[in-house]
């Protein structure tokens, strides 16, 4: 019988509701139209303000025009009107090396016995690590931590960009024009009154200038920092691109009293989740600080993602972006000669590969970070701790778990190495590797025995004579390079089964990558079972009905 | 008797369901489908619109759902059309065995659709446990699973995801098989459209038969 016409319109409701469900859902307005996200308002209006100014030309200060021959010379008179900088300097790790808030039965940092496993330790190779101290001439045990003229103000503050610190002058700039064998590059004595008149607050190059450079050269260490980050674009990092907010490093780690705002080892950057709205004051070094915990726009699933995933574990998709950064180091291959001599070899991304003083290199490019639990603390053994050599040793590790409120799932970069340890004592070994010739320094004689002698000597502990190398893993967090929001990590990159980002994270359920193994079997099962049965059914019906009329 | 013949000389038409009904029925049934798709491309088993789109479309239409069906239960309840649903065993051995033998054989149903009772007892059965049971579990753990991360703050934080999503996902296969074994038996009318005809325009060619019998008429009996 014919549709009669009134009744044409229930189909066309029905579809009319579909298309609205499904407009709905495409609720994401377009550029333009869109109302920004509340979070980016916010760090918007945190980072607008006035512009900063000083009341002080130090160009016209008569005590910087004087004759200089050394840094010390320079702090002094710094130190003649900022009388308590050097007090407060000496209280921070930028000067001992050492967290101020760890314990002091188990000290962490580099001044006391925590490793890694790049050169390993600074102990006996210290006029070459502590060229990035911000002293002058910490060059071996014996240094004095108490001298205020021995801290270096102008490696942090100056702004000429023209003051180096000689790579291996133990914090001291070179006296006289000098080559420095590892680069090949000559040194030149500061123009002591041009930089000294030049000082300001700390820009990108004076952070740089170590962070950027961290483990002997250029994106050796943390992936997330490297020469790339001097002037970055800001697909390269949304917050310092040049074209973009222009950020400096300090504008997020504020400084009080010369305590930089940061993770320091197992000392978290921060505690509370205070955002600028709830205390004005407070360190703008989480990006909750500025952008809430839901910096989204209302509605926005990534707001209730806050709670379990760091922002950072979306918003920087890759580290590594522009140049390669270290993976792997492998010292137990370092010793083999070509013709004799020491040599190096560059791999396809124009890093070493192979380098006769230190062992075979992996470098690796637009790197997708490990994930982990993560309460912004980093434990870590030190070089008392005893190892079990049998399997990977972590050297650090995030601390956090799934069940902690204040742990989210952030991402790493996981340097591996292969290192030498004592098979006696069960304990990691520090290399003497930089040292004048004639010295045990493995650099010089290339005889680990020698060189791992005195390293050990030097830190004051004690090596069994027997070593061999372990494999080892050093985490740091990803949190610099973070992206434009139109490259932050999709959905489906963690919401998957096969190989998403959220692979080895347990404690938590995942859609789309979780479920209940019975529930599937039996649901299919049920499924199929059903569909079997109607195609039986219809099957006897034909059959049935064929036969009748046949 | 020649099923053949019978339903050439001895077939009417009715007026099964009203305009609500198959407004109700197509409206679910799109929803349904929605929602089973996008459900299982959420659910990492199928790759179609991307798991953001998926999983988006799939909230907004569970949500949408959830709003519809208050007022299917309200028009069942003003109507009274929720005596169509209240479970009978009579004849129930006699249509399950209609299904296993006699529609192989040509036997007429041995209990006819009727203005005044639509579901057959096993129909009853099924569509009770449908509109009462699996769609209303579907609902609320579609509901909870959404609203997760409020519930420490509605006072659910003792609610554990795992289990709400794997009552959600045995719900999915419920209502899946469902379709596969609603979607073969629209075609066991007199006709393999008949049963789809009258779900779009309302009317049914049925066979005509004796009267309803008392039991099976949904409206209230009054005593006479």
């Amino acid at each position: 019988m014919p549709v009669p016409a009134r009744m044409l319109w229930l189909p066309a409701a029905a579809l009319f509701g579909l298309a609205g469900i499904v407009a709905a859902s495409a609720s994401d307005p377009g550029p333009g139209a869109a109302p920004t996200a509340p979070g980016r308002d916010m760090a918007q209006q945190a980072t607008r303000g006035p512009q900063r100014w000083i009341t002080s030309d130090h160009s016209k200060h008569e005590i910087l025009k004087q004759p200089f021959a050394s840094g010390p010379e320079v702090t002094r008179a710094c130190l003649s009107c900022h009388t308590e900088a050097a007090s407060q300097i000496h209280r921070t790790i930028h000067w001992t090396w050492v967290d101020p808030a760890s314990p002091p039965e188990k000290p962490m940092g580099k001044g006391a016995l925590t490793v890694n496993n790049y050169c390993v330790s600074i102990h006996s190779n210290e006029p070459r690590c502590t060229s990035c101290h911000i002293g002058y001439g910490w060059k071996d045990k014996t240094f004095d931590f108490s001298d205020p003229a021995k801290v270096d103000c102008l490696v942090c503050h100056e702004r000429t960009g023209t003051y180096k610190k000689f790579p291996a002058g133990a914090g001291n700039p070179a006296a006289k024009p000098t080559v420095f064998p590892g680069d090949g590059k000559t040194y030149e004595p500061p123009d002591w009154n041009r930089v000294a008149q030049s000082v300001g607050r700390p820009t990108r190059d004076n952070c740089g200038a170590c962070h950027f450079y961290g483990g002997g050269g250029d994106a050796v260490k943390h992936g997330d920092l490297d020469s790339s980050m001097h002037k970055p674009n800001r697909s390269l990092d949304v917050h310092m691109g040049v074209d973009g907010k222009n950020f400096d490093c300090t504008r997020c780690h504020t400084t009080r009293a010369h305590q930089v705002a940061g993770r320091i080892y197992a000392t978290p950057a921060a505690t509370e989740r205070t955002p600028l709205t709830r205390d004005d004051l407070t360190p703008r070094i989480t990006c909750e600080s500025c952008h809430t915990a839901t910096p989204h726009r209302p509605g926005v699933k990534a707001n209730d993602h806050t709670d379990k995933v760091a922002c950072q574990s979306c918003h920087i998709p890759e580290f590594a972006r522009v140049l390669p950064t270290k993976m792997r180091w492998d010292w137990s291959t370092a010793g083999r000669m070509k013709e004799g001599k020491p040599y190096k070899e560059k791999g396809p991304l124009g890093f070493p590969v192979y380098d006769t003083q230190k062992g075979d290199f992996i470098w690796e490019k637009n790197v997708r970070p490990a994930y982990f639990w993560y309460n912004g603390t980093i434990d870590a053994i030190s070089l008392k701790d005893p190892i079990d050599p049998t399997r990977r040793v972590a050297i650090n590790w995030p601390v956090g778990s799934p069940a902690d409120v204040n742990s989210r799932i952030a991402p790493f970069k996981v340097h591996e190495g292969k290192q030498p340890y004592d098979t006696v004592h069960k304990t990691l070994l520090v290399p003497h590797l930089f040292g004048p010739p004639g010295s045990e320094a493995y650099w010089q004689k290339y005889d680990w025995r020698a060189a791992l002698e005195s390293g050990m000597k030097q830190a004051g502990l004690p090596f069994s004579g027997e070593f061999d190398f372990v494999e080892t893993t050093y985490v740091f967090p990803t949190t610099h390079m973070v992206a434009p929001k139109e490259r932050s990590v999709a959905c489906n990159e963690c919401h998957t089964r096969e190989n998403g980002r959220m692979a080895g994270i347990a404690g938590v359920y995942l859609p789309g990558r979780d479920g209940n193994r019975v529930i599937e079997v039996l649901g299919w099962a049920t499924v199929l079972g059903s569909l079997a049965g109607v195609l039986v059914h219809g099957i006897g019906r034909a059959v049935s009905r064929r036969r009748k009329e046949g | 008797m020649n099923a053949e013949t019978a339903n050439a000389c001895r077939m009417v038409n009715v007026y099964l369901y009203t305009r609500y009904e198959r407004f109700w029925h197509w409206l679910q049934s799109g929803l349904v489908v929605i929602l089973l798709v996008t459900g299982f491309e959420t659910h990492g088993r199928l790759e179609l619109l991307g798991f953001k789109r998926a999983y988006e479309i799939h909230n907004y239409t569970g949500l949408f759902w959830l709003i519809a069906f208050a007022f299917f239960v309200f028009w069942v309840f003003t109507t009274g059309e929720w005596r169509q649903y209240v479970p009978t065993t009579r004849k129930l051995v006699a249509v399950v065995r209609y299904y296993l033998f006699g529609i192989f054989r040509g036997e007429p149903h041995p209990v006819p659709k009727r203005k005044e009772a639509k579901h057959n007892p096993l129909q009853r059965l099924v569509y009770l446990g449908l509109a009462a049971v699996l769609l209303p579990i579907q609902m609320a753990s579609g509901f909870l699973y959404w609203s997760y991360n409020s519930w420490p703050a509605w006072g659910l934080g003792w609610l554990s995801l795992p289990v709400v999503a794997a009552v959600h996902l045995a719900g999915a296969f419920a209502i899946l098989s469902f379709l596969v074994v609603h979607l073969y038996m629209i075609t066991t009318g007199h006709s393999l459209t008949a049963h789809t005809r009258a779900m779009i325009c309302g009317w049914e060619e049925i066979e005509e038969r004796e009267a309803v019998e008392d039991w099976e008429v949904k409206t209230r009996r009054t005593p006479a």
